[in-house]
């Protein structure tokens, strides 16, 4: 088991500068993530959840403590080293979709394979791939403006997965979809984390998605408050 | 990557053509009133050597002393011996005679009794044995009414001077005045016609004469106040004109002749030194204000442009880019729009520019009454250095905006570039 760790987060705090004063966000967190997982970080808002997330994804760095993820202590990256790591392995999912407004459907998912100096005919195939999991080839001229909120967010997905990252980061990628959408996202994911073994982290406090998890971590205040891994097939 | 960052630069019109639009305005202005002003001041020159200092001029050392007095008492002799060492001497100059004189204009009846009269500032240049004078003095374009002397005894009056003198062309003027020896003279002209320069202290009394007419009128053979010299490419040089003057004057340093001819550059008369250092360091303070104030307003488009685009910035660094790449591309962007922008602004500026060169801006209604030599209708001047004025607020404002707003890139945590998202 132990070797297929992947995140490895050990006596985390983080801090933020507020007033005169710093409030604790993260306070000493413990965690252990496995390849494959399909996990949860659940909590009411303004625990810590997009912070802790921050952090794993290498946009933000610990006060205290560290996290080790695929390897590289988070703490002692720089930089270059974190937006490398981010590029090769990590992708990204946003509450607000987050793509770029000028752009396609088609260029918003090529975009992390330029970063990787893919070559033309390898990045178009990937890009059709990537569209393809998630049902949007009918799509690929479409700007974000054309799309659903749906849409918008399996092309998020489809940008997050087109490079094969080994984690997805998906901070409450639900929160702006209705019942449907929800659903149908989540399906799209558990599919991906199935066939690709991604490793995906969601922060949430949408029942529709906890429903889905394979591991529940609750957050309160920046505690962990409970851990549970659920088992197959059994829905709370 | 770069076709796809250029794709998103030419899509993006907050990236792509409002900045440009901005920065076009700002360096359209800023040529253009670089032009105006450089247009401004060149024509008070200009006319000024023109109507009254030459580029230099040739006086006797007493004249020169009391030029304001119009004193021909001192004027220079054996003129025609001085010119024709000046044409050896100088031979890419153009010289030329004059004299001023001051006098009472008198309008007999057909008794010979005066009509009308009033006073009257003469000036007697060459009319008759070339056209060169007439030329430089634009006096083509500035008669009213009749036409050009082309015989002696024949004189022109400034158009409003005439029909305050209820004098018409054909008709006889007498000039009143005094001799180089302090007689009295009175000389009989017929008037061929009546001149508007646009220029209040000639339109209000003017009265123009054949030099030849002037020497006989005023006793004055071969001797004139002035010998005005010009530069043959009909521009003005201050360091030419300095060295030609010093080089003139040096001959006769020891001379204590006080009739003794010297040379004064444009500079040196008229008051045109304060004046001229008035409206360059005028020119200067406007120019700098201006260019200021076009600055802040481009840099902070460029500061506002970089502020706006936190998301777009936010999403590239959280895909891998490094934030190196980004700042870089965010300052190649200010520098296509703020390239783009000078390169717009400069050709629309300098085309109204040259507009303005050629056809002027008449203020002649607003300068009635003064009575300095200013021109009435001003020009822009294109010169080499509006190519490149706007360049200051045009380039450089766009991407010093850019690069100060570009440091929150590396200032904040990549995470709070999103916190800026969602709030
Ligand atoms: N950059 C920051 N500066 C100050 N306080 C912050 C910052 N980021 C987050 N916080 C605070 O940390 C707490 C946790 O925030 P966050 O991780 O966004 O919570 P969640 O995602 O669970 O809603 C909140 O109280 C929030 O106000
Ligand atoms: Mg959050």
């Amino acid at each position: 088991m132990h070797n297929s760790t992947i995140i490895n987060i050990t006596n985390l705090v983080k801090r933020f500068p507020i007033g005169g004063g710093q409030f604790t966000a993260l306070d000493d967190i413990n965690l252990t993530f496995e390849k494959g997982e399909f996990t949860g970080v659940i909590g009411p808002s303004g625990s810590g959840k997009t912070t802790l997330l921050n952090i794993i994804g290498s946009l933000d760095t610990p006060s205290e403590g560290d996290a080790i993820v695929l390897g590289q202590s988070i703490a002692q990256l720089s930089q270059k080293q974190a937006a490398n790591l981010r590029n090769h392995n990590l992708g990204f999912i946003f509450q607000t979709y987050n793509l770029l407004p000028v752009y396609s459907t088609f260029e918003n998912v090529e975009y992390p394979l330029l970063l990787l100096k893919m070559p033309v005919n390898e990045r178009k195939k990937a890009v059709m791939e990537a569209l393809d999991w998630v049902g949007l080839t009918d799509k690929t001229n479409s700007k974000p403006a054309q799309l659903s909120g749906g849409e918008c967010q399996r092309v998020a997905i489809a940008r997050a997965m087109v490079k094969h990252p080994k984690i997805v980061l998906a901070d409450e990628p639900t929160a702006n979809l209705d019942a449907e959408n929800s659903h149908h996202i989540l399906q799209t994911m558990e599919n991906l984390n199935q066939e690709l073994q991604t490793t995906f982290i969601f922060s949430t406090h949408d029942d529709k998605v906890i429903k889905y998890l394979r591991r529940q971590i609750k957050l309160d205040d920046g505690k962990v408050a409970s851990d549970n891994l659920i088992e197959e097939g059994v829905v709370q | 990557m770069i076709k796809f960052l250029i794709k998103g630069l030419l899509r993006d019109s907050h990236r792509s053509r409002f900045p440009i639009i901005i920065v076009s305005l700002g360096v359209f202005l800023t040529v253009l009133v670089q032009c105006w002003l450089t247009g401004i001041l060149g024509d008070m020159i200009d006319f000024n050597a023109r109507f009254s200092t030459g580029h230099v001029k040739v006086m006797s050392r007493a004249y020169a002393e009391n030029i304001d007095q119009l004193p021909n008492d001192l004027a220079l002799m054996g003129i025609d011996s001085v010119l024709t060492e000046l044409k050896t001497q100088y031979p890419g100059m153009v010289w030329a005679r004059r004299i001023q004189f001051g006098g009472l204009i008198d309008i007999p009846d057909e008794q010979g009794e005066t009509r009308s009269q009033g006073p009257a500032f003469g000036m007697a240049v060459d009319l008759l044995t070339d056209k060169s004078e007439i030329e430089r003095l634009n006096i083509e374009m500035a008669i009213v009414r009749g036409q050009i002397p082309t015989n002696k005894k024949e004189l022109l009056l400034s158009d409003v001077f005439a029909q305050k003198l209820e004098v018409v062309p054909g008709q006889q003027v007498t000039i009143l005045s005094s001799t180089m020896y302090g007689s009295m003279a009175m000389h009989n002209f017929t008037l061929a016609g009546t001149v508007e320069f646009g220029v209040a202290a000639m339109d209000r009394g003017a009265v123009i004469i054949d030099i030849s007419d002037a020497q006989e009128m005023l006793d004055m053979p071969d001797t004139a106040g002035e010998i005005l010299g010009f530069f043959g490419d009909g521009k003005y040089d201050d360091l030419r004109a300095k060295a030609l003057a010093t080089g003139f004057n040096q001959v006769n340093i020891n001379n204590p002749d006080e009739f003794a001819p010297t040379m004064r550059r444009l500079r040196e008369q008229n008051d045109l030194d304060s004046m001229m250092q008035y409206v360059e360091s005028m020119k200067g303070v406007a120019l700098t204000v201006f260019i200021l104030a076009m600055s802040l307003v481009l840099w902070n488009a460029g500061l506002l442009g970089g502020l706006r685009r936190y998301t777009e910035i936010g999403i590239r660094l959280a895909m891998g880019e490094h934030k190196g790449r980004v700042y870089r591309s965010m300052i190649y962007e200010s520098v296509f729009v703020g390239f783009s922008g000078w390169i717009l602004g400069s050709i629309i500026g300098l085309a109204a520019a040259y507009v303005l060169q050629e056809k002027g801006f008449d203020l002649s209604e607003q300068m009635k009454n003064t009575s300095m030599m200013l021109p009435a209708v001003y020009r822009a001047n294109v010169t080499q250095s509006a190519y490149f004025v706007g360049l200051i607020p045009g380039l450089f404002s766009t991407v010093l905006g850019t690069l100060l707003s570009g440091i929150g890139i590396y200032k904040r945590q990549t995470a709070s570039l999103f916190k800026e998202l969602e709030a």
